[in-house]
């Protein structure tokens, strides 16, 4: 069976500055959401506080939960119904710093079955303090940046077979997170400065593969972000690992074009790249399509069967599968067309 | 080539029924009879987030570790000096750096300097100024001495929450140091959460202190406390209305006896109301100094002070021999079987705080497993009825290597003793996906090859060669970010991470060697002429 015919065609490449557009719109949108917001909407593992997973024998309104939870001072915290319908869970934060967390499970849970006359059961209870919660975003900034960094020395030295000039730019990164720590900046905005430090030497040192690469896993990353601010859902510490995961499959994608591109360069030697990118892209099309079909397969599963609780984690692969799919067909390659380009002109 | 055959079936072969031998302690029912010792033992670890209970991240106040040993040696000092009977205006602790020493006569400045330097030689003397008569001094605590201090107060700490775990009995307690002071315990299958963060926090700081009956506590609670005399409470909280009631006493400062000289707590019920209390014994040097202090204060009474609390203060009837004495409170029966428990393992050396706390109920983490193992289940069907629809007979030994792999996975991370977590499912759910992406660029190139007009033999070969030079470029790069992962994630992300490796290494080792090995076998040794593919 073959879903894909062999003399596919699609002119990828020429339709590029529909892409960029379409890419450029996506990426604006999500910055503007998330600048509106102030922030992404970070779980209780990075601001800190407390999350209640409790489950009730009715249905309740969150309204109704709330003055349930005065005589212990909680009513001010942020209720919302958790998972299907037909399990009265319910997710209760509770951010004032001030709460005593001593004995606060019990005591939530004595409330409620006081209140309402039924059980009333604590399926999970998180407490991060704020130090951890600096901590853990400290953590994920740095995570983030690091793959994003060996990757790109990776695919640099691979690609480029410019190992030196990998190694260059590695210590010249050094120099810069450096620099840039003494300055005193909080870990989140010296991972933003160094990567953007990263992109300029890469253009600098001209790793043009790299730089494809990078350039569309940023794309990737930041969309994906976009979209759980649009749809109001929490980043936690398991979205930041479906974030990374999302890196890691967006890069497969990318290589296996890039793999194609390096052997079609170097076999069509006079042909113009533009070509031999469509061409390539086109060949790789067919194991494209049908491995993000099956990663797709197998992810939706999890979506839909999977609960609540890994439910956003789902959700993030479910997008981040798609836009990785996309960026490497209409991100990756035009990138580096460009720059040819004006490399091109410049000659 | 058939011998080259032979052998690799016998390797695959062999590694497939390790991986099998390591998966049976894992399988439903257990181990049988006859599987001996030698053999591994241990089933697939599952994360708290699956198996239910309290992840929690403590962190010592060791500071107060470093104050409380300088008021130690503020008592040790004060003794020493009246031994070689050298007079002292001033002797106080300076927060958690040192001791202010101010002496009376000038003429005790060499002797004092010495005893310093040969008794207390984690302290430098520095001059505190002049005085009209006399001489002050600050013994400054050396930089090393404190951090000696504080590392040993945090391994104090862990050793004893360890013990008290030990006697609360939680199978499989994972209590570990961290950087910066910190203790992280992990305690599966726990059902109340509270009651083991009540037992770990509490100090557990017993102190015997004698009551003054000489000078008027109600001139102490307006401000005027005599010196060397102290105001501590004693705080009855009423089980059933929850109403506190505090009561004040009038204490000498002066510490006779600590818990440190407790070798075992019982709880034990009162013949008379069935009430329990907690009865102690001291060692030989406890008891010698219950003996003297009872003795000497015969008709007073003796503060029992807990926490900083007075728990009782119960009438000295007559000199107490024998080492053995007796706490009553207003106690439920786990109330004193805890405080029992931590006076058995030792106090605290400081107080630890609370600084992270993540506790998955048993009833959702068995949720988490049926529905994560659901749609890994219906997730991987799925994928195999795709792989046997679109590649035909190629498609279905797709199939059996994904199989492989997955038994490869579950008894990789049985053998590396690896964690499964909720995130660690959906880790092996994306693996499914992915490995199928190398059989589909091997395909893929097969079908090319193909078209060009080869041989399915030579075509799979050529499939197989210029697909793993993409294969191992990609998984390399996901090997990457799962490495960051390992580094940077905690409890469950960490999980995820060694699931996602595993997985990466098992679906190189099924793609590179056992699909070609099947392969191999069917178009070489089998002969097969036609592909489907």
């Amino acid at each position: 069976m073959q879903l894909i015919k062999d003399d596919v065609n699609i002119n990828f490449i020429g339709n590029r500055k529909k892409a960029y557009a379409f890419s450029l719109a996506l990426i604006v949108i999500s910055i503007l959401l998330l600048l509106y917001r102030g922030g992404p909407n970070l779980g209780v593992d990075f601001t800190g506080g407390t999350l209640i997973q409790v489950k009730m024998a009715k249905a309740h309104t969150p309204a109704e939960l709330r003055e349930a939870l005065k005589p212990i001072n909680l009513q001010d915290s942020i209720i919302q119904e958790f998972g299907e319908k037909d399990l009265f869970e319910y997710l209760i934060r509770v951010q004032n710093p001030d709460i005593e967390s001593e004995g606060l499970e019990d005591k939530v849970i004595n409330v409620l079955s006081e209140k309402f006359g039924e059980s009333a059961e604590m399926r999970s209870f998180e407490m991060v303090g704020p130090k951890v919660g600096s901590d853990l975003r400290d953590k994920a900034s740095l995570a983030i940046l690091y793959s994003i960094l060996l990757i790109a020395i990776y695919i640099s030295g691979r690609f480029e077979l410019k190992w030196a000039k990998s190694i260059t730019m590695t210590v010249a990164l050094g120099f810069v997170i450096f620099i840039a720590s003494k300055m005193g900046a909080s870990i989140v905005w010296l991972s933003i400065i160094v990567l953007i430090a990263t992109i300029i030497l890469l253009w600098v040192l001209n790793l043009k593969y790299a730089m494809g690469a990078v350039i569309a896993l940023v794309h990737d990353v930041t969309i994906t972000v976009g979209v759980f601010a649009l749809t109001d859902r929490e980043i936690s510490l398991s979205i930041i690992a479906a974030l990374l995961t999302i890196i890691g499959y967006s890069l497969n994608d990318t290589i296996v074009v890039f793999d194609r591109i390096r052997e079609n360069v170097a076999r069509f030697k006079k042909r113009d790249l533009g070509e031999v990118m469509n061409t390539s892209i086109n060949q790789t099309l067919s194991r494209t399509i049908l491995t993000a079909a099956t990663t797709l397969v197998a992810v939706i599963s999890l979506y839909v069967l999977g609960g609540a609780v890994i439910h956003d984690f789902a959700f993030a692969m479910i997008i981040g599968i798609v836009i990785g799919t996309y960026s490497s067909i209409f991100v990756a390659s035009p990138v580096i067309l460009a720059w040819e380009g004006k490399a091109e002109k410049k000659k | 080539m058939s011998k080259n055959l032979r052998w690799r079936g016998i390797i695959i072969a062999i590694f497939i029924v390790i991986a099998l031998i390591y998966l049976v302690p894992s399988m439903p029912g257990g181990m049988p009879q006859w599987w001996s010792g030698v053999l591994p033992q241990d089933k697939i670890h599952l994360g708290l987030d699956l198996q239910g209970g309290i992840h929690l991240i403590l962190e010592v106040e060791a500071e107060k570790a470093v104050e409380n040993d300088l008021e130690r040696a503020v008592d040790d000092i004060k003794d020493e000096l009246r031994k070689e009977k050298i007079r002292y205006l001033d002797l106080k602790r300076e927060g958690i750096t040192g001791i202010n020493v101010t002496l009376m006569r000038e003429e005790d400045k060499g002797t004092f300097k010495d005893m310093i330097s040969a008794r207390y030689r984690e302290y430098d003397i520095k001059d505190g100024g002049s005085v009209e008569n006399g001489a002050r001094y600050t013994l400054l605590l050396k930089q090393e001495a404190r951090d000696e201090a504080m590392k040993l107060a945090t391994e104090q700490a862990r050793e004893t929450i360890e013990n008290r775990i030990d006697e609360y009995g939680v199978a499989e307690a994972d209590i570990r140091l961290l950087q910066n002071h910190r203790i992280q315990i992990q305690l599966p299958g726990v059902s109340d959460p509270d009651r083991a963060k009540d037992l770990m926090k509490k100090v557990a700081e017993l102190e015997f202190k004698l009551v003054d009956t000489e000078n008027s506590i109600d001139e102490a609670l307006k401000g005027n406390v005599p010196p060397g005399r102290e105001v501590v409470y004693e705080v009855d909280r009423d089980r059933i209305s929850g109403n506190v009631t505090r009561t004040p006493y009038l204490l000498k400062k002066r510490v006779e006896l600590t818990g440190k000289y407790i070798t075992d707590a019982r709880v034990t019920l009162d013949p008379q109301d069935g009430s329990p209390y907690v009865s102690l014994s001291f060692n030989n040097q406890g008891a010698r100094i219950f003996e003297r202090i009872t003795g000497e204060n015969v008709n007073k009474q003796l503060a029992i002070v807990l926490d900083g609390n007075v728990y009782s203060a119960p009438n000295i009837d007559e000199k107490i021999s024998g080492g053995n004495a007796v706490i009553r409170g207003r106690f439920s029966m786990d109330d004193a079987r805890d405080l029992a428990i931590a006076l058995r393992a030792g106090s605290l050396p400081a107080p630890v705080k609370f600084l992270e706390e993540r506790t998955v109920g048993p009833s959702l983490g068995q949720d988490s497993i049926n529905k994560g193992f659901l749609s890994m289940i219906v997730g991987a069907i799925a994928v195999v009825i795709f792989m046997a629809i679109y590649y035909g007979v190629s498609g279905l030994i797709a199939d059996l290597s994904l199989l492989i792999m997955f038994v490869l996975i579950m008894a990789g991370l049985a053998a590396f003793k690896g964690t499964l977590t909720l995130p660690g499912i959906a880790g092996i759910i994306l693996t499914i996906g992915m490995a199928v992406d190398a059989n589909v660029l091997i395909f893929e190139r097969i079908r090319e090859e193909l078209k060009l007009g080869k041989t399915p033999r030579t075509a799979i070969d050529a499939g197989f060669s210029k697909a793993i030079v993409t294969i191992l470029d990609a998984n390399i790069t996901t090997l990457i970010v799962a490495i960051v992962l390992f580094q940077f994630g905690t409890g469950p992300v960490k999980g995820f991470a060694v699931t996602l490796t595993i997985g990466i290494v098992a679906t190189m080792i099924t793609q590179v060697f056992i699909t070609r090995f099947i392969f191999d076998y069917l178009y070489t040794k089998l002969n097969w002429k036609r592909i489907s593919v």
